[in-house]
């Protein structure tokens, strides 16, 4: 239970994923990623990355999944470079755990100076 | 602040003394807790953001060169070489437990490699060394998945029981405190009533003896 590694998106970006042992599944719209996140959570996958503009599409459903440890689904950007949302989400972490984002903030005034 | 819907006898307010121990005592408790799990959850955060830096940059950059390098061979010839894939990666989960909460603790078991999937031939040297950057790159993605779950527990875990503090300290507490002033003023008043009441029966029996 719970060994193997999965990522959901665009083929022709993530197949090189596959050469390291990463399991690809193919999606390229959000109907087809909420299903293939519904069925890979059944136990197998600990891990399931999943393309930032896939995610994107599909909140409702990342959040149903952040309530158990297992699968941990993480998104990764795709070729076309990071759009933020992974750390978006790590902003709202923040900001659910402590009420104000702390992290980012610093960092912002540390450069202005 | 509204009191308890409960009879003002000896039995409640012993009853509701204990409860106001407890509560006060719990309350102090998961506020403990909270500082600790914030302190704990601010450094996963740090090494979260830090890790996701990472991996977003070096990811970005090996997918774009296998983009340029699946550019310069024929579809049909890459996909044919990654079809079957000569690595299988299995992974060892544990949960772990950070001030009781479930955390998952992913970490690489059993990587079965035989280098490249596809012969020399096939591929250009561009291909060759995007598949070497992706064999680096996985253990740090699936460290970056292990502190992005924990951190997204974490700060679930800490929400919940901030609020559970804000019950205990703005409703909870309140209450009973308010449910046991009445109770205690209602018993007191009962027996002053009863003291009056005797010595006016003590003062009529007076009278009628006179």
């Amino acid at each position: 239970m719970y060994n193997r590694v999965g990522v959901i998106g665009n083929i022709n970006s993530i197949m090189a994923l596959k050469a390291v042992g990463v399991e690809v599944f193919n999606a390229t719209s959000a109907d087809q990623a909420i299903e293939l996140v519904k069925k890979l959570s059944n136990g197998e996958f600990a891990v399931l990355f999943i393309e930032e503009t896939l995610a994107q599409q599909i909140p409702d459903v990342l959040q149903k999944a952040k309530t158990k440890p297992y699968p941990a689904i993480v998104p990764i950007p795709s070729a076309k470079g990071a759009t933020g949302f992974g750390m978006q989400g790590i902003k709202n972490d923040v900001e659910k755990a402590i009420g104000t984002d702390i992290l980012f903030n610093k960092e912002e005034t540390t450069n202005g100076r | 602040m509204a009191r308890l819907n409960v009879n003002p006898t000896r039995m409640e307010l012993k009853r509701l003394k204990g409860r106001l121990k407890t509560a006060t005592r719990g309350y102090q408790l998961l506020k403990d807790k909270t500082d600790e799990m914030v302190r704990r959850f601010i450094i996963i955060a740090r090494k979260n953001k830090q890790l996701r830096q990472e991996v977003e940059k070096e990811l970005v950059f090996a997918l774009q060169n296998f983009a340029l390098a699946k550019s310069l061979t024929d579809s049909t010839q890459v996909e044919e070489a990654f079809l079957m894939p000569s690595k299988t990666i299995k992974l060892q989960c544990k949960k772990s437990v950070i001030m009781n909460v479930p955390v998952p603790d992913i970490t690489i078991s059993q990587q079965q490699s035989q280098g490249l999937p596809y012969s020399f031939l096939s591929m250009t040297a561009d291909m060759d060394s995007v598949v070497f950057a992706m064999d680096k790159l996985l253990e740090k993605m699936i460290q970056l998945a292990t502190v992005e779950k924990t951190c997204n527990m974490l700060a679930d875990e800490i929400e919940k029981n901030k609020r559970r503090v804000n019950a205990l300290e703005n409703i909870m507490i309140p209450q009973m405190q308010e449910t046991i002033k009445y109770i205690a003023m209602k018993l007191d008043e009962d027996e002053r009533a009863s003291t009056v009441r005797l010595m006016k029966v003590k003062s009529i029996i007076q009278k009628e003896r006179n």
